[in-house]
Order: structure tokens, then C-alpha cells, then sequence
């Protein structure tokens, strides 16, 4: 009984307050001065010139146009360094990774499923461009335009190979996150993509500790691991990962005829370059066929799957939306209404809104979140599919050749290649090489 | 072995141009509701409950958040409650007096009995303590805003993912301010 009445007293108290804390109220009236006193103006600087952020479209095309001419036409992978080296000072460390076109995919979430935000054009852009280039030239973007990639580029010192089967399986996870991703911003409860951003603390030099730990981990880690970030996290990668794979053109080894001379074959720090299938051991081809047919066929299995399963865990995804999340903390804890060293419930308690007006608001996200669950999952089960589906799809190939999913389009093997080089070492061991 | 190779690039330039369709589709989509220029993140006063969670949560060290003072809503009184601590000794400049941790607060005499208040935004913290006080004793003249000379403009605001009011949304960048506006407007801002 004396814990309701301490409580009601609260809730009175926080009425009160809440009025007095949000109230402009003229308890004082405005003085009529006698002396010649000129009220000072409240200043109001203003953001950055509107025309910038064109200027950094303008910057983003440049950039990849350039490379696309370094690539194809100059072959030069120290062109590319220079472009990638300024897209860092640029993108990075002076417009401090925002905007971005890898958190850009969120803005589009939240501008498709909130009518109440409208997509800046520049932002649309820097979602665009990248994927557009993509789909005709390869993943430009990450060669040279992405700050984030080019910090982790420029600080491989010796990578090391990757097991297949540990690159595939860890290659899922970025499918995963921008699904996560696209939820979380659809339902419009985090940008998960930017708040776990690892190198923004870098270009900012200051954010939270741990994300500075973070950072400078996968830095260390990709001195080794070469971009892991890009690998094996990066949701905008993933896109352009499949765009790349159907890309009109692409960066070649070699300029002309490959001539298997195996010099390329362990330039690539990201294991992107596909040998020629007779170093492989090539499988029967009969269990193949079967296989195929049976991973097909599980596919729609796995859609299902996938989407009963995260729509069923609706309850926990949803936890990281704010009303969800202090709906469960009162309904679990009444008591804790009448707390006051916690700022949220505090404030709610003094907002005026009802207990079962916040529980109708956390209904409708969970709501969101089971129906977007089972896009999500079944997204989730057709890339677990298809990477399956995948292994056993037989390729020859006589070549070394890029693979265009994972190449970079950083141009570290065509440094390697000998073919239209007269002068390189290669040539000199073997003097009938001299006319290739 | 050139029919094959035919095949691959067939299927290829089929899911390219369905991919880049789809793009399109997409674009085409979400481009009837674009607007021209960028948000930005700013504070709406009459949402603020002054938490101070500004102070600590935002990327930036200090706060691109700070205080700003509507002068034309400010009583400019002798006993200011966003100037003075409650419970102060005496109503001078010591420092035991003062509720500003920073010492971000300028006071200045005008005349018999007013007192301009002038924010140092070089040391303004964003703390909202001054906020807080000057709403619960005085007109509510002291209120917090985005300095938008400072903020980096990040696509996920830090601050307003914490504030406990929801009072930082977007707005437009052509129009970047929620400054109070004096009675006169109400409280339409």
C-alpha cells in the first residue's frame, strides 16, 4: 500500500515536472530597458554549403572514372594506389565516412518503408554509382572509392592464404548483416551498418573506445588477413559481389593471351584469382548432376526455413528498438516505474504517454519485425542456397583469370604478368619467350 | 569451345541487365519522395527534457551540442536559475555559486536590476545543466541546439538514438535551426 501511494507521488511528481521542463512559460516579463541596450542576435551558423555534397558526387565519379582508365586502358596499379590514397583523404579523413555509400543502403531501407523520410539525391547517388559501375566495369568502387577499403588496401603486409571453405562459409555473413541491416532501418530502429562502422573512429580520430579497439584490430588483422572488413563483413561488398559476377567488363591478368606462366597465381592478397581447372582434381562428373538437383531442390526448402525461423525469433531481433525494449523492462518490472536513476523510464514516466500506449507502439514494431522476419530468413535461406548450388557447378577454365565476384579491381596481379613486357626478367630465362 | 563461352556471356548480360533493371526499378521506386538537399540532426526544445545525455553521447569531444540563448525570451533577472546554483551563497561570480561546470556562462550587468547571459560556446559542453534550471525557475530562455558548424552530420546521430524524449529528428539543411522564438510566436518555432 505505501509503495502505491510512493508511486502515485512519483507519478505526480514527474506530471509536474515534466510541465515545468518543457514549458516556455513568461514567469518573468521581458524587461523594457531604460539605457540604450541592444539585445544581441542568438547566432545560427549554418551546415555545410548545400552545392558540397554535389561536390562530392562530382568527387565520386571522378574518382572511379579515373580508376576505370588506370585499369583498362594504363594498366598501372600504382595509378590506382594514388587515386585510392586521395579517395581516403577525401571520402576518409575530410568528409569524416559520412556520407558513405555502404550505410547508403539504409537510407534507401528507410526511405522505401517510412513515408516520413524522403532520400536526399546525394545520398540515392553514392547507392547507385558504385552499383551501376559495377554491373559494366567491376567493383570499381572498392578498388579506389571506398575509404574503408583503401585503409585496410594500403596496410597489407603479408597476407596469407585462406582455406576455400573458410572464405565461402565467413563470405555469407555480409548477405546476412545487409539483411539485418535493411530490418533495422526498414522498421527504423538502428543504422546498424554506421554504428558498428569500424574505421569511422579513425577517420574522426575519437569515438567510443571499444570501436576504436575494433578498428585498429581489424587493421592489425588485415596486415595479415587482407581486407578482412571487406571480406568477409561488408554488406554493400555483398551487393556488388553479385553485381560484379554478370559485369559487362572486367579487369584481365593479362593484356593479351594468358600464357600460364603461374607468375600471377599468388599476387592476389584476397585469393580472387581462379586457377586453371586442370590444377584442380576434377570431380566425377555423374554424383555432380545428382547433387545439383538435390541442392536445387532444397532450395525453396531453405527460403522457408530460413524465413520461419528469424520470423520466430521476431522477439528478440526486435529488442533493439527503444519502445520494445522499455516496454519489456516495465512490463517484466513494474516496480522500476517509480525509479529515478534510470534517465528513460524517468522520462517516459514524465512524457504523459500510457503504459499501453508504448505497449501498442512496441506491438506494431514487433509486428514489423515478424513480417519483415520471414523476408529476412528467406533471404538468408536462397544465399545459403545458392552458395551451395555453386560449389558443385562445374567451370572449365584453361586460364588464370580474376574472379569476379571477389576481385578487388586493385590491379596488383597485372604488375605481375609478363605478357606485352619485352623487358621483364621472365622473359630473359627463356629466350623463345622474348616474342609473346 | 567459342559456343560456350557465347553461353556464359549470354546468361551474363541476361542477369546484368535484369540486375541493372532492378536498380533502376528501385531507384525509380524510392525517387518520387527524393528531396534536393541533405538533413541534418537537430535538438526540438520543447521535447528536450535536459537529460545531459547530449554532453556524453555524441561522437564528437566535446559536444557539437551547446547551449543557445533566445534573448528575446529571457527575463534577464538578477536571480538567474540557469546562471546560479540553487542554494547559492551569495549572487556573485564565485565559482561555488555557479551551476555551469564549464564556466561557459557570461554574465553582464545592463542595468538596475537586469543581467545579460551570454553562452561561451568555446566552452559550453552541452551538459544542459544551465537548460534545466532556466526552464524550471525562469522563461526557459537557455535551450540546447546542434551547432552546425561542428557536427560531422553522421547518418546515424549517436545522441539522438539515446535521447530519451525522441527530441532530435531530422530537418531540413536549408533551414538547420529549432531556435525559440519569443511569445509573441508561441510556440511555434
Amino acid at each position: 500500500m505505501i509503495k502505491n501511494v510512493t508511486g502515485y507521488f512519483f507519478v505526480l511528481f514527474f506530471v509536474c515536472f515534466s510541465f515545468i521542463a518543457h514549458a516556455q512559460q513568461q514567469r518573468f516579463p521581458k524587461p523594457e530597458f531604460e539605457t540604450e541596450y541592444q539585445m544581441p542576435e542568438t547566432s545560427s551558423p549554418m551546415p555545410r554549403a548545400p552545392f558540397m555534397e554535389y561536390v562530392d558526387v562530382m568527387v565520386l565519379i571522378l574518382v572511379m572514372g579515373v580508376t576505370i582508365w588506370l585499369i583498362f586502358k594504363k594498366r598501372s596499379r600504382k595509378g590506382i594506389f594514388w587515386v585510392a590514397v586521395f579517395a581516403l583523404l577525401y571520402f576518409g579523413f575530410y568528409r569524416q565516412g559520412c556520407i558513405c555509400a555502404i550505410g547508403a543502403v539504409q537510407n534507401l531501407a528507410l526511405g522505401i518503408f517510412n513515408p516520413g523520410y524522403a532520400i536526399p539525391i546525394s545520398a540515392l547517388a553514392f547507392f547507385v554509382i558504385p552499383l551501376l559501375v559495377t554491373l559494366f566495369a567491376g567493383r570499381i568502387f572498392c578498388a579506389s572509392a571506398c575509404p574503408l577499403g583503401v585503409i585496410q588496401d594500403i596496410l597489407i603486409v603479408k597476407p596469407i592464404k585462406i582455406a576455400p571453405w573458410i572464405q565461402k562459409t565467413l563470405g555469407l555473413f555480409p548477405f546476412i548483416y545487409l539483411g539485418l541491416a535493411v530490418l533495422y532501418a526498414a522498421t527504423g530502429t538502428d543504422f546498424i551498418i554506421c554504428r558498428y562502422d569500424p574505421f569511422i573512429g579513425i577517420f574522426r580520430m575519437g569515438a567510443e573506445f571499444h570501436m576504436i579497439v575494433l578498428g585498429i584490430s581489424f587493421l592489425l588483422m588485415g596486415m595479415f588477413v587482407a581486407r578482412p572488413y571487406c571480406r568477409f563483413i561488408c554488406p554493400y561488398g555483398a551487393m556488388l559481389n553479385i553485381g560484379s559476377r554478370f559485369s559487362k567488363n572486367h579487369l584481365s591478368i593479362t593484356p593479351k593471351e594468358c600464357i600460364n606462366c603461374k607468375l600471377c597465381k599468388d599476387s592476389c592478397p584476397f585469393d580472387a584469382i581462379d586457377f586453371p581447372t586442370e590444377e584442380k582434381e576434377n570431380k566425377p562428373v555423374k554424383s555432380d548432376t545428382r547433387r545439383f538437383l538435390t541442392y536445387a531442390a532444397m532450395i525453396p526448402l531453405l527460403v522457408v526455413l530460413g524465413g520461419w525461423a528469424v520470423s520466430a525469433s521476431y522477439k528478440t531481433l526486435s529488442k533493439a528498438h527503444s519502445d520494445v525494449s522499455l516496454a519489456n523492462l516495465l512490463i517484466a518490472n513494474p516496480e522500476k516505474m517509480s525509479e529515478t536513476d534510470n534517465l528513460d523510464i524517468e522520462t517516459f514516466m514524465a512524457s504523459g504517454r500510457t503504459l499501453e500506449m508504448l505497449m501498442q507502439d512496441a506491438t506494431l514494431v514487433q509486428e514489423k519485425f515478424r513480417k519483415g522476419g520471414w523476408w529476412l530468413g528467406g533471404f538468408i535461406g536462397l544465399v545459403i542456397g545458392l552458395t551451395l548450388l555453386n560449389q558443385v557447378i562445374y567451370r572449365r577454365r584453361d586460364i588464370y583469370e580474376a574472379n569476379r565476384g571477389n576481385c578487388y579491381s586493385c590491379g596488383r596481379c597485372m604488375e605481375y604478368c609478363p605478357v606485352g613486357k619485352p623487358d621483364h626478367p621472365y622473359h630473359q630465362l627463356d629466350p623463345k619467350n622474348q616474342n609473346l | 569451345m567459342t559456343k560456350r563461352i557465347d553461353r556464359r556471356n549470354f546468361i551474363r548480360g541476361c542477369a546484368r541487365y535484369s540486375l541493372g533493371f532492378g536498380l533502376a526499378g528501385v531507384v525509380g521506386f524510392v525517387a518520387k519522395d527524393t528531396i534536393a538537399g541533405e538533413w541534418v540532426w537537430q535538438i526540438d526544445p520543447f521535447k528536450c527534457t535536459s537529460c545531459g545525455r547530449c554532453a556524453t553521447h555524441c561522437v564528437l569531444n566535446p559536444s557539437a551540442v551547446k547551449c543557445v540563448h533566445a534573448y528575446a525570451l529571457c527575463g534577464y533577472c538578477d536571480l538567474c536559475g540557469g546562471y546560479l546554483k540553487p542554494g547559492h551563497i551569495s549572487r556573485d561570480t564565485a565559482a561555488e555559486n555557479m551551476l555551469c561546470p564549464t564556466d561557459a556562462i557570461k554574465r553582464k550587468y545592463v542595468e538596475e536590476p537586469y543581467y545579460e547571459y551570454k553562452i561561451i560556446e568555446e566552452l559550453c559542453i552541452g551538459c544542459a545543466k544551465c537548460v534545466k534550471g532556466c526552464s524550471a525557475f525562469g522563461n526557459g530562455s537557455l535551450h540546447l541546439q546542434i551547432r552546425h558548424d561542428l557536427c560531422v552530420n553522421c547518418n546515424e546521430c549517436a545522441i539522438a538514438r539515446v535521447c530519451p524524449s525522441d527530441a532530435i529528428s531530422r530537418v531540413p539543411k536549408t533551414d538547420p535551426y529549432l531556435i525559440k522564438g519569443d511569445f509573441n510566436k508561441g510556440e511555434d518555432v
